[in-house]
């Protein structure tokens, strides 16, 4: 039973459920293929969907250390959005989120991609000029937005902090109606499923641990189920990428640092959108489940932990009951940590890389989620092509020699800050 | 009423108090209880038996524990703005007015709508939805009555009206948790002197002695808690908290502890915070913490009724509750021996004792057949019947190979006691990066190799008998003092407990249903995560255990697995044929049961989310009609009305107006305080300023300001302001207001990491100094007038544009005065002692009077730097070279600077780059606000492409009596006297721009020098 | 909670610190020598181990020390700390890796 539809779960049901199949095969690797994409989260699951939906390109495998979609992929806020300011980034996510609109049916896999909004609030009259600046330059590019003004944001969202007690009052926001949230691990499996029908291995509890090399080409991957050959390689391991990375000889313009996330009890509807606080960074939405997601700043010192310490929860929970002084009550119930390769400029790497056929999809920073389908779409195209797709052209490693930057914050080399 | 329609109350015994007795309301409905009950107990002792409705099928649900793992008795605790949901009626203790409302259903708990997802349960099963509700007509359509039908209880949008406060300790040894082991390591480690912190979860010391029968040389084990406790709290270095949660551990071994001051109470009294959030950093962890029962997973397993075996253990001694009249116990442990033995001791009907071993007849089955238990082994109950009640079960017997022999015997009954083992709560250990190990003899979890200064003992170590539980308590509690340097690390003796031997559990992951019925065997009572569903994941190839609980949900509820994990993990691993512990088991995160938003955030809420900075003036601009602004963490006037003025848009613009009128044609002043100010001494103070700033700073002379241009690492201008020389080896630089924080901390980078060679120290002095700028054409005469006489000679001869001088005194108080300006007027920056600024400040605006002068603030100021093109914040972007904005020919190129490596890369010199421009608009009276972006045709097709953007606007220059802004524009410099559209697609607005130079008043600086 | 033994102020919180990152990367010392790929080397480019980490901490709120430290960024635990100018024990952990 392969096609996911109302029917096909009916049918299921009153067989007891036994004819499902499993949502993606588990093969032992093959001697060789044509390309391996190293990491099985969502990036790497997407990038070999579309090798082979794209490109035709069907002898590929996905190589996972652990199981698939276990890092950041499976441990995010679940925010889809386009609202970036330079033109570098706002094209590729836009497409992204163009490809998040028809994702569920592309994947026959319900990804519950919600378009509910994104709102970020201004707290000065400088914030509101930024964000007229993102939202005029994201309509010049045909991507939604809207400037609103405190009124309008308290049409939106009532249960805000508009009193005088408010440290930082609210000036208004920036909407961007399209964008929303998804369900995260759906989006893994979803790619994980639509790959492996379309002949895609998916190796799981399969680490790298090293690159063949013939000059400036890799002809094999050492992983711990053995030597597999390969055409080529793209690498998206987020939270590794360094590390692996290293394995190839490469050094990269990237910090690795945790940011954590966390949910609260469930509830009955509270919050219908993504609204984030400017005064501090902070971002929430409720989850179908009923659980609120929020979370915020990283930790701000190199970790690959996956936890995070109380001050920075603190701080997260602080701006949170700041902007909605209703939250105080509600529990926290889980928290979790996701480590993010924090690039020089804030922005991502989908680019080729002084090694021929070793291609990079790296430094996500807070953001790698939303651009799952569209990273993978450009990705795909760059190893296929050998060159990048104009959507990650700006998305160059070689940016930090030529200083072609992509600096959407103006924070300059301290990943922290981005 | 009266106690007595408390119908499930035992006459005599508990630890509740008689003499006490409370109201409450629980659906609207009046019942008494008395103090000492749990909102749960108190339900109970009136025969209530729902109390919720499960997550996904909204089937009925009763209490199922008496502790926080609780994950069906949810409800919303208080109303209104003090709304609680999904609080935990087990962890409620009751208090005279508590209000509870059954949540998840609708309109009613007794008749729910949405229980007809039970009767679609067989299409409502793990990951239904990532098949379907993916054509017509949308998601969206399904989504919004998914999201209604989800989540449990309410939350409000009301302000929370409670206060929450951080607490900061430290000590010696802290134990979590007040269990007989807690008790034993707190006093062990106490009696030698060392500091010791006990947290206790609930409201008093004991743990399980509360619950349970044992005896410790024959007197009962509670009595010796009670001694414990009291010996502790009269040890002066033992600080002992009940109520307060450990709920996690940091690095560093800091525990993180939420005290629920106040939760008790019906509202906290005035000046009572509600909960107070601890930091403790001990220097060694004793985790204390007990153990969960699990639920035997067998069919109808939810029912109410239905209950933990060691719960009912807990209503019956404790709480002198009867959850039931008629019993049936199970159990794959000696557990439901000697909770039948005590059912049988409080006069309840035992119908059935049932154990699924084949090989537990040791000590405790004696002592059960020997009461005259009907006691079977072997045997398991296939299946439970009654939908708002249990009404009684099958007892089946088992053929040893996983499924049934012979058909189940039907046993009324209204109470199922079940236990299947315990799992030992490691999540502390865990936090802290330990290991869990399996341990076959109890069928769970334990803690293995942990992170150091980290011990974990008693029933949480898999240890559960009260002697060892004692003795690790004893023994690891003096060890730690040891380790701090207390006692000689010999455990006291411990009291000898009386225990039968126990028979060991046979672990029975899932038990199989009655022949012929179809049964719902729950492995997560909260989520309805079934056994079927852990097939199915297995089936679709969830199998590991982080896939299994994303795609089932199981461990996912508010008790997060407490109740279920070990149990849904050991049903995969059977699937899969594998060895539990090669499954593994999904990772503790902090916290282990969950804690209020405002616990965290503590104090800082509302005003006190951040430290308001005011100036040394601020008294003042409060006094005389200020209008503030925040900008960043500072209080700043933005414009200042008339006596008596009420605050409005016109009011604004002319008060705007009028001030840069006056300063442009007589004289203003404003408060520059919040300027960072960094003192800058030592001999090598003017070679460390020439290798900061990109233009020259070394041959700066002495009593001389230099505009100075800071560059980042890479190249980008980072930030600026006047730096003076006040002697060869002491400066004064001052920094931008927000950067300010930041240019200090670069400072002391370079003198400590980088050049440590250079002698020079840095200091911040921002709040040693209040700053006044003085501007206009007669601001000489107005500075003149105000120094003392003779103490400065402020000519433009003697101190002319740039100058600076240190001799002056105002009534008596030395100032510094620096020409500069920011404004483009005949400037001077005046510096006074901060406790003497509004001294300072009165005098000159006494000495401007006959001038007119007029105090101004930040809007004013914004106005006349754009009007002068100076760069602020908005052009100060992080993504500007110096060149940008028109000051590359500050960039040296006689020496070395910061920034200076990364200056020559392409895409910094590209003639196409964005630079600093005027506009104004070709109409004469458009605004063309901050934030429009600037195109050659507004009509050509998406994405149009830009030219650059507008970065400062002022709706109105009073000085050239139209809109002005600035931008950045690519060509911008070629392309001056040319046209360009500024587009507001966001406000509809497009406007046609005239090119201008950036500077639009005195381009010469006539003023400025004058 | 991070507890980092200040040289000056003893073990603090590592919320009075402001992180101020790999302390391995050392400025080309004459400038006028270093080429471009120096300072993108420098200015851009980390070794971002998981393991020992030598890296440096702004004691903001304290003494306003930098202060080395070597750190394990999988555990999180502090291995030693010492001013800038200090060779940590165990320094050599990063610099062999």
């Amino acid at each position: 039973m392969a096609e996911y539809s109302v029917l096909s779960l009916v049918r299921n049901a009153l067989g007891g459920h036994r004819r499902w199949i499993r949502a993606w095969r588990d093969p032992e690797p093959k001697k060789r293929y044509d390309v391996l994409i190293v990491g099985g989260g969502g990036h790497g699951l997407a990038t070999a969907y579309y090798l082979a939906r794209n490109h035709g390109i069907t002898d590929v495998a996905v190589l996972e250390k652990g199981w698939i979609g276990g890092g950041n992929v499976g441990r995010n806020t679940t925010i889809v959005r386009s609202n970036y300011l330079l033109d570098g980034n706002n094209h590729f996510y836009e497409h992204s989120l163009k490809l998040w609109e028809g994702l569920s049916r592309e994947l026959n896999y319900n990804v519950m991609f919600s378009q509910r909004g994104v709102l970020n609030l201004a707290h000065s009259d400088g914030q509101m000029d930024a964000y007229a600046r993102r939202g005029n330059a994201m309509r010049l590019n045909g991507v939604d937005s809207e400037l609103l003004d405190r009124n309008g944001v308290r049409r939106l969202y009532p249960y805000l902090d508009y009193s005088a007690n408010a440290r930082f009052p609210i000036y208004g926001g920036l909407l961007q109606p399209r964008g929303g949230t998804a369900r995260h691990d759906a989006v893994a499996w979803g790619f994980a499923r639509g790959a492996d029908r379309l002949g895609v291995d998916i190796i799981q509890n399969c680490e790298v641990t090293g690159f063949e090399r013939s000059g400036d080409r890799i002809t094999g991957v050492q992983t711990t189920r053995g030597t597999i050959g390969c055409g080529r390689v793209g690498m998206a391991v987020a939270g590794n990428t360094s590390r692996v990375a290293q394995m190839a000889g490469l050094e990269l313009p990237i910090e690795s640092h945790v940011l954590q996330a966390f949910v609260t009890e469930p509830l009955k509807p509270l919050i219908d959108g993504v609204i984030t606080f400017g005064a501090g960074h902070f971002y929430i939405s409720q989850s179908d489940k009923g659980g609120l997601v929020l979370g915020g700043d990283i930790d701000f010192y190199n970790s690959y932990a996956q936890r995070g310490n109380l001050p920075t929860v603190e701080h997260v929970m602080a701006n949170g009951c700041a902007m909605m002084p209703n939250l105080r009550r509600l529990r926290i119930l889980r928290s979790w940590g996701g480590i993010m390769d924090m690039s020089m400029d804030g922005s991502p790497i989908i680019s080729k890389t002084p090694i021929d056929n070793l291609y990079l999809n790296a430094g996500w920073c807070y953001g790698g989620f939303k651009a799952t389908p569209g990273s993978g779409w450009v990705f795909a195209h760059t190893i296929a092509e050998d060159r990048p797709h104009r959507f990650n052209e700006p998305l160059s490693l070689g940016r930090f020699t030529t200083g072609h930057l992509l600096d959407e914050g103006g924070k300059g080399p301290t990943p922290k800050l981005h | 009423m009266t106690g007595s329609d408390q119908s499930h109350r035992l006459p005599t015994g508990g630890a509740i108090d008689r003499r006490r007795p409370l109201a409450f309301r629980f659906d609207g409905r009046e019942y008494r209880g008395y103090a000492g009950d749990t909102l749960a107990s108190a339900l109970l002792a009136n025969g209530v038996r729902v109390v919720g409705r499960s997550f996904k099928y909204h089937r009925p649900r009763g209490v199922l524990t008496a502790g926080p793992e609780e994950p069906n008795a949810l409800v919303e605790l208080r109303g209104g703005a003090r709304i609680e949901p999904n609080t935990r009626a087990t962890m409620v203790e009751l208090f005279h007015g508590l209000e509870a409302t059954s949540q998840n259903r609708w309109p009613s708990l007794r008749f729910d709508a949405l229980e007809v997802n039970d009767l679609l349960s067989r299409f409502l099963v793990a990951g239904f939805y990532y098949k379907t509700f993916m054509g017509f007509p949308g998601w969206h359509f399904w989504e919004q009555r998914i999201r209604a039908a989800a989540g449990m209880g309410r939350g409000t949008t009301e302000p929370d009206p409670d206060g929450y406060e951080t607490m900061n300790a430290h000590c010696d040894v802290l134990v979590v948790g007040g269990g007989p082991a807690g008790l034993a390591a707190a006093l062990a480690a106490g009696r030698t002197g060392a500091r010791v912190m006990l947290l206790e979860e609930t409201d008093g010391l004991g743990g399980r002695l509360r619950s349970d029968r044992e005896t410790l040389n024959g007197t009962p084990a509670m009595r010796w808690a009670e001694a414990a406790a009291f010996e502790l709290v009269d040890l002066p270095e033992v600080t002992v908290l009940t109520r307060t949660t450990g709920f996690g551990i940091y690095d560093g071994n800091v525990v993180g502890a939420v005290e629920r001051v106040a939760d008790h109470l019906p509202v906290p009294p005035a000046h009572m915070v509600r909960q107070r959030l601890w930091h403790i950093r001990p220097r060694r962890v004793i985790v204390a913490a007990g153990a969960i029962e699990r639920p035997l997973v067998f069919g109808g397993n939810d029912r109410p009724g239905v209950m933990q075996a060691g719960a009912v253990r807990t209503y019956l001694n404790r709480y002198a509750v009867a959850p039931g009249r008629q019993a049936v116990v199970v159990a794959n442990n000696d557990d439901g021996y000697r909770t039948a033995l005590d059912l049988a001791a409080a006069g309840i009907h035992v119908a059935q004792v049932v154990d699924t071993r084949s090989a537990g007849r040791g000590e405790w089955w004696r002592r059960a057949v020997d009461a005259g238990l009907d006691v079977v082994d072997r045997a398991a109950v296939t299946n439970a019947y009654g939908r708002m009640g249990l009404v009684g079960c099958d007892v089946t017997r088992l053929d040893g190979n996983g499924g049934t022999a012979g058909n189940g015997r039907f046993v009324p009954c209204d109470l199922i006691a079940s236990s299947g083992g315990w799992t030992p709560s490691i999540h502390l250990h865990s936090h802290a990066g330990g290991k869990a190990e399996w341990d076959d003899a109890i069928a769970a979890f334990v803690p293995g190799p942990g992170r150091a200064g980290v011990t974990t003992i008693g029933a949480a170590a898999g240890r559960f008998a009260l002697s060892d539980c004692l003795a690790d308590g004893f023994r690891v509690g003096a060890e730690a003092a040891r380790d701090c340097g207390f006692g000689s690390g010999t455990a006291p003796d411990a009291p000898v407990a009386d225990e039968a031997s126990v028979a060991p559990l046979q672990a029975i992951w899932s038990v199989p249903g009655t022949p012929g019925r179809k049964v719902k065997r729950f492995v997560d009572h909260q989520d309805d995560v079934t056994v079927e569903d852990i097939e199915l994941a297995h089936r679709e190839g969830f199998v590991s255990v982080e896939h299994l609980k994303r795609y089932t949900t199981l461990g996912m509820g508010t008790d997060q697995g407490k109740t279920s994990n070990t149990a849904g993990h050991a049903l995969m691993a059977g699937l899969r044929g594998r060895p539990i512990p090669a499954v593994g088991t999904t990772t503790f995160r902090p916290p282990y049961t969950p804690v209020a938003m405002g616990a965290f955030a503590g104090r800082a809420a509302g005003r006190h989310l951040a430290p308001i900075r005011r100036t040394a003036l601020h008294d003042w601009h409060a006094a005389n009609g200020v209008v503030f602004v925040e900008a960043g963490p500072w209080l700043r006037p933005q414009y200042y009305l008339r006596p008596g003025e009420t605050n409005s848009r016109e009011a604004m613009d002319r008060a705007i107006t009028e001030e840069v009128v006056a300063t442009r044609t007589r004289v203003g002043i404003s408060d520059v305080s919040s300027l960072g100010k960094i003192d800058v001494q030592g001999p090598d103070a003017a070679e460390f300023l020439n290798r900061v700033y990109c233009n020259g700073f070394a041959r700066l002379p002495v009593g001389k300001a230099r505009y100075g241009l800071m560059l980042r690492e890479d190249g980008l201008v980072d930030d600026d302001g006047t730096t003076s020389r006040l002697a060869d080896t002491h400066f004064l630089m001052t920094t931008t207001t927000v950067h300010a924080a930041e240019v200090l901390a670069d400072l002391e980078w370079y003198l400590q990491v980088v050049w440590p060679e250079l002698d020079v120290r840095v200091s911040s002095v921002t709040e040693q100094w209040a700053g006044m700028a003085l501007a206009g054409p007669r601001a000489r005469d107005v500075l003149a007038a105000a120094l003392d006489p003779g103490t400065a000679d402020v000519s433009n001869e003697a101190l002319p544009f740039l100058g600076v001088t240190t001799t002056a005194t105002v009534r008596g108080v030395p100032v510094r005065i620096f020409r500069i300006s920011f404004s483009g007027e005949l400037g001077y920056e005046v510096n006074a002692p901060a406790d003497w600024g509004i001294d300072v400040w009165e005098a000159l605006m006494h000495a401007g009077e006959p001038h007119g002068i007029r105090p101004y603030g930040l809007e004013a100021m914004g106005i006349m730097r754009i009007e002068k093109g100076h760069v602020a914040g908005a052009e100060l972007d992080g993504r500007t070279t110096p060149d940008d904005l028109g000051l590359g020919r500050m960039a040296s190129t006689a020496k070395w600077y910061v920034g200076r490596g990364m200056l020559g890369k392409p895409a910094y010199t590209d003639p196409d780059r964005p630079k600093l421009v005027g506009l104004v608009p070709v109409d004469g009276r458009t605004r063309i606000r901050a934030g429009a972006i600037l195109v050659a045709d507004p009509d050509a097709p998406t994405p149009i492409p830009k030219l650059g953007h507008v970065t400062s606007s002022a709706y109105l220059s009073p000085t050239v009596g139209h809109p002005i802004s600035l931008a950045l524009l690519a060509r911008g410099r070629e392309r001056i006297g040319e046209e360009v559209w500024a587009v507001f697609p966001t406000r509809s607005q497009r406007i046609r721009a005239r090119v201008t130079e950036p500077c639009f008043v005195d381009p010469e600086g006539e003023k400025l020098h004058g | 909670m991070i507890r980092i033994p200040c040289p000056y102020c003893g073990p603090r919180d590592h919320d009075e610190f402001s992180y101020a990152g790999d302390a391995t990367k050392v400025r080309p010392a004459d400038p006028a020598a270093a080429t471009p790929e120096d300072w993108h080397r420098y200015v851009y480019l980390r070794d971002n181990p998981r393991g020992a980490h030598l890296e440096y901490w702004h004691h903001v709120q304290g003494c306003r020390a930098y202060v080395k430290v070597l750190r394990d960024t999988a555990t999180h635990e502090v291995l030693a700390a010492g001013l800038p100018s200090d060779d940590l024990p165990f320094e050599d952990l990063e610099a062999g890796r």
